[in-house]
């Protein structure tokens, strides 16, 4: 139980975190809505009040540092200036740590704890510190001058080294007044639950003290003239009685007299009951049940002569809960306020219904496929109701997915301390500024992009923005800035990362590129593709390795994370104004629009989301240019013409020329078209993507498998690397077409 | 019968413990997460006892008890405030609304319930 409380706290604890950072920066960025301070204040006094009910100590002290310093930011005691909000920023990535370490263990930092906590006592007067936590209740308060009574020493006792008369335990008889007045009233404070309260302390004799009751006359009904004496045995200390009426101080005349007696010398002969039965009469109230009998042991000479006041005299408000008025409706939940109610869901089951959704795909068409060769006659009534079954099936899955896909602001804002750590490693002025926070994406693809975009953005600050003396040589402001934006375009989740740096240093590139033998020395590259060298495995353009970016990983792994999940990323750059990398992601990973196609006999799907058209195509559009592969004409410009099968190797490439089928226009990420040749279009429609992972490893030019209508698997194609593989890659249609016409 | 809880505070890691307490002692618990949706629910949970958070969006604790002191709802239920300020304005300041009492967090069980035991004569 406790576990998985503790879970929901650390779960929270990060929306916290994140809207803490969300706050910040807007705080930052200049906006003073104080509800904003509010926010972030709420946020890190959630985390104290949490990692308090835990027991992590060191969290609950730094949040209450955080907390403090900011209560003045939010009572305008101190004016936010761009040091203290640099150092609200450090503060609250360092909570994100002390959250995190709570969590899974390990060290933080400890000098960078210290720093942090002495920063931000520099903000705080001395008279607010000082961390309280009373655990409120039984010996929790102190509100009277006496001293508690000293309970029995039990090693003393355990020890048997005292002799028995003086380790009797001590019980106390307490004399208690009280009168409340008729404020206490107004507070919701209940007499009778007061003293049912104190009986529990040990057995009372309760006498109602009505001599101030005037005559009915001149009685006010507001005011209340009772009183009541209570004599109290009890072993609990002073402090546990006055915890009693610890909610009412103030709001009555109290007065608490102690005499010590030993428990032992009272005569146990008289009821328990008696005090609560006379508390009942007092107020007209049925007895409760269960009421404990304590250890009979009331004062013999109280117990005969008892006052039974009147029900009538009792002058208080109605204490009963007063029910609002019946038939007034119920306030309706207005929709536009707050966020809308949201239901937490495990992951588990989502997945289990996204499977359930695909395997309905699959079963379409197959069903599909079916009813077409059934040999029946009129079937279009069936194929109508087919129709719809497609469309429901459909509006499932986007509803699944929808589920699965969450926007990208938490992963965006937690890139701005990444920038922020990374600037101050490297002495370099950068801000993040993001765009389309409210992009949606998939989980998966949110959590498994964390990692490369990390890379991405120290990488920026690394080596792509200058250092601030640069900047200013160069005419740039001393702060570089990085955008990171995310949008939806076509099919596909496009994430920039856009520096205003230097830019690719592309002379530079293309030597340690030559250097280190991942190309040839003669090789001729476009700027693009010198751009795009940085993904090599190997390739690193840091002269030392730094301890940011470095490490001796370079951005192919960045490669590698955003083609595992079916996306692709490059860089473009222009000297002297900055780089733009570019993922470009898949909406969902489990169902795409594929185009049906044969290559080689084989039946495979292409993604539509990489065609741009398709043609048939005739001898008079190609032209044959040798071993450098064939052209397409289409509408007077040229397009270099791959050949599915023979990049596949699915047929001997020397057996014949391109034979005129069927051309698919791709355009690439890098802007390059290309005619990918197959024999024949079939279809076009939804598959159910299956991962390949972990059964045939990775292939070139195929990105995972499906099944068809038919049950048959076919693999589908990923165009990119095929053209990647394919002479058309090394196609420049400007460099070709004025050789062309040199010649 | 029950003694009726309505639980007020934003924090999903309090409304849990709270949740996983007062359930575990015999209560009948509703919660709410922020002072609006508090008093909104108030009518229809007709609880016996409120315990309301003091900093919540959209309405504070301070706004929770005073509405619900307040005219339109007249409410005489014992309200207590669960706040990690110990500081004694604010419970003062939270009496002067009308509060019953406070339970200061973190709150361990016992004086959890012995609070409510105080403001509601709930039998434990």
């Amino acid at each position: 139980m406790a576990g998985s409380i503790q879970d929901t706290f650390f779960e929270e604890c990060e929306e916290l975190l994140e809207a803490m950072d969300e706050g910040l920066t807007a705080i930052e960025g200049g906006d003073q809505d104080p509800e904003i301070v509010n926010a972030v204040f709420r946020a890190v006094h959630s985390i104290k009040g949490g990692a308090g009910a835990f027991g992590m100590e060191e969290l609950v002290a730094f949040a209450h540092k955080f907390e403090t310093v900011f209560d003045d930011v939010r009572s305008n005691k101190l004016q936010l200036d761009p040091k203290l909000i640099q150092l609200l920023f450090r503060a609250s990535d360092h909570l994100a740590d002390l959250v995190t370490r709570a969590r899974d263990g390990g060290q933080t930092d400890a000098e960078h704890h210290d720093v942090l906590i002495k920063a931000l006592e520099e903000y705080i007067d001395e008279e607010e510190e000082e961390i309280v936590f009373e655990p409120m209740g039984f010996g929790g308060l102190d509100m009277g001058g006496l001293p508690d009574l000293p309970l029995p020493d039990l090693d003393a006792m355990a020890g048997g080294m005292i002799d028995t008369a003086s380790t009797t335990p001590m019980e106390t008889l307490y004399k208690v007044r009280f009168h409340p007045l008729k404020e206490m009233f107004a507070t919701g404070n209940e007499p009778f639950f007061l003293l049912q309260a104190l009986s529990d302390l040990g057995t009372m004799d309760v006498t109602l003290d009505d001599s101030e009751l005037p005559g009915f006359d001149v009685m006010d009904l507001d005011e209340n003239y009772l009183a009541w004496n209570i004599e109290l045995r009890s072993k609990e200390p002073r402090s546990a009685v006055e915890a009693v009426f610890e909610f009412v101080e103030g709001l009555c005349e109290l007065t608490i007299d102690t005499e010590e007696v030993e428990a032992s010398e009272v005569p146990g002969d008289a009821d328990g009951d008696a005090a609560l039965s006379a508390l009942n009469d007092a107020f007209g109230t049925a007895p409760a049940e269960d009421e404990p009998v304590a250890a009979p042991a009331p004062l013999a000479e109280v117990a005969p002569e008892e006052p039974k006041p009147a029900p009538v005299a009792e002058p208080k408000p109605a204490a009963a809960p007063v029910k609002a008025e019946e038939n007034t409706p119920p306030p309706a939940k207005s929709e536009s306020r707050g966020p809308k109610p949201t239901l937490r869901v495990e992951l588990e089951r989502v997945d289990r219904l996204i499977n359930a959704v695909g395997e309905l795909i699959i079963n379409h068409s197959m069903l599909a496929q079916q009813i077409a060769n059934l040999d029946a006659g009129d079937v279009r009534d069936v194929e109508i109701e087919l129709e719809g079954f497609k469309n429901l099936a459909r509006d499932i899955q986007e509803g699944v997915m929808a589920i699965r896909a969450q926007p990208v602001k938490p992963l965006f804002q937690r890139m701005a301390r990444i920038v922020r750590e990374a600037s101050s490693a490297t002495g370099k002025n950068c801000k993040l500024v993001t765009e389309g926070e409210a992009t949606e994406v998939d989980k998966t693809v949110i959590e498994r992009l964390s990692d490369p975009l990390t890379h991405i953005l120290r990488n920026a600050v690394d080596h792509g923005v200058e250092k601030p003396e640069d900047r200013e040589a160069a005419g740039k402001s001393k702060m570089g800035e990085i955008r990171l934006s995310a949008s939806h375009r076509s099919g596909s989740v496009y994430i920039e990362v856009r520096d205003d740096g230097a830019g690719v240093n592309r002379p530079r590139v293309k030597q340690i590129a030559i250097d280190k033998g991942l190309i040839p020395e003669n090789a001729e590259l476009t700027d693009n593709e010198i751009d795009n060298l940085l993904f090599l495995p190997g390739f690193s353009t840091a002269k030392e390795i730094s301890n940011l970016s470095g490490r001796g990983v370079g951005m192919d792994v960045v490669k590698n994370a955003v083609t595992s999940l079916g996306g692709r990323v490059n860089v473009t750059s222009t000297p002297g104004k900055g780089s733009v990398f570019s993922i470009i992601l898949p909406l969902t990973l489990a169902v795409m629009d594929g185009m049906v196609v044969s290559v080689g006999g084989q039946t495979m799907v292409v993604p539509i989301t990489s065609i741009v058209e398709t043609m048939r195509g005739n001898d008079e559009m190609l032209s044959n240019l040798g071993a450098d592969g064939t052209l397409l004409s289409i509408r007077g410009s040229f397009v270099p013409v791959c050949d599915v099968a023979n990049a596949l190797g699915l047929k001997d490439p020397f057996s014949d020329h391109q034979q005129p089928g069927v051309f698919l226009l791709v355009e690439t990420e890098t802007g390059q078209r290309c005619a990918l040749a197959v024999d024949d279009i079939h279809d076009q429609r939804q598959v159910v993507i299956k991962s390949l992972d972990g059964v045939c490893g990775n292939i070139d030019g195929v990105s995972a498998a499906t099944i068809l209508g038919d049950g048959k698997i076919a693999m589908i194609l990923d165009p990119e690397s095929i053209i990647a593989a394919s002479p058309a890659a090394a196609f420049d249609p400007d460099r070709r077409m004025s050789n062309a016409s040199a010649s | 019968m029950k003694t009726k809880v309505l639980a007020i505070d934003d924090s999903r890691t309090i409304r849990n413990l709270l949740a996983a307490t007062l359930e575990e002692a015999g209560f009948e618990y509703h919660c709410a997460v922020d002072g609006r949706e508090g008093v909104d629910m108030y009518t229809d949970v007709d609880p016996d006892v409120v315990i309301t958070d003091i900093n919540m969006p959209n309405l504070d604790g301070f706004g929770v008890i005073e509405e619900l002191r307040g005219d339109d709802f007249a409410s005489k239920v014992p309200i207590l405030v669960l706040t990690t300020e110990s500081a004694p304005e604010m419970k003062a300041r939270a009496r002067g609304a009308g509060a019953t009492g406070w339970i200061t967090k973190p709150f361990d069980d016992d004086s959890l319930i012995f609070a409510l035991k105080r403001v509601t004569g709930a039998a434990m």
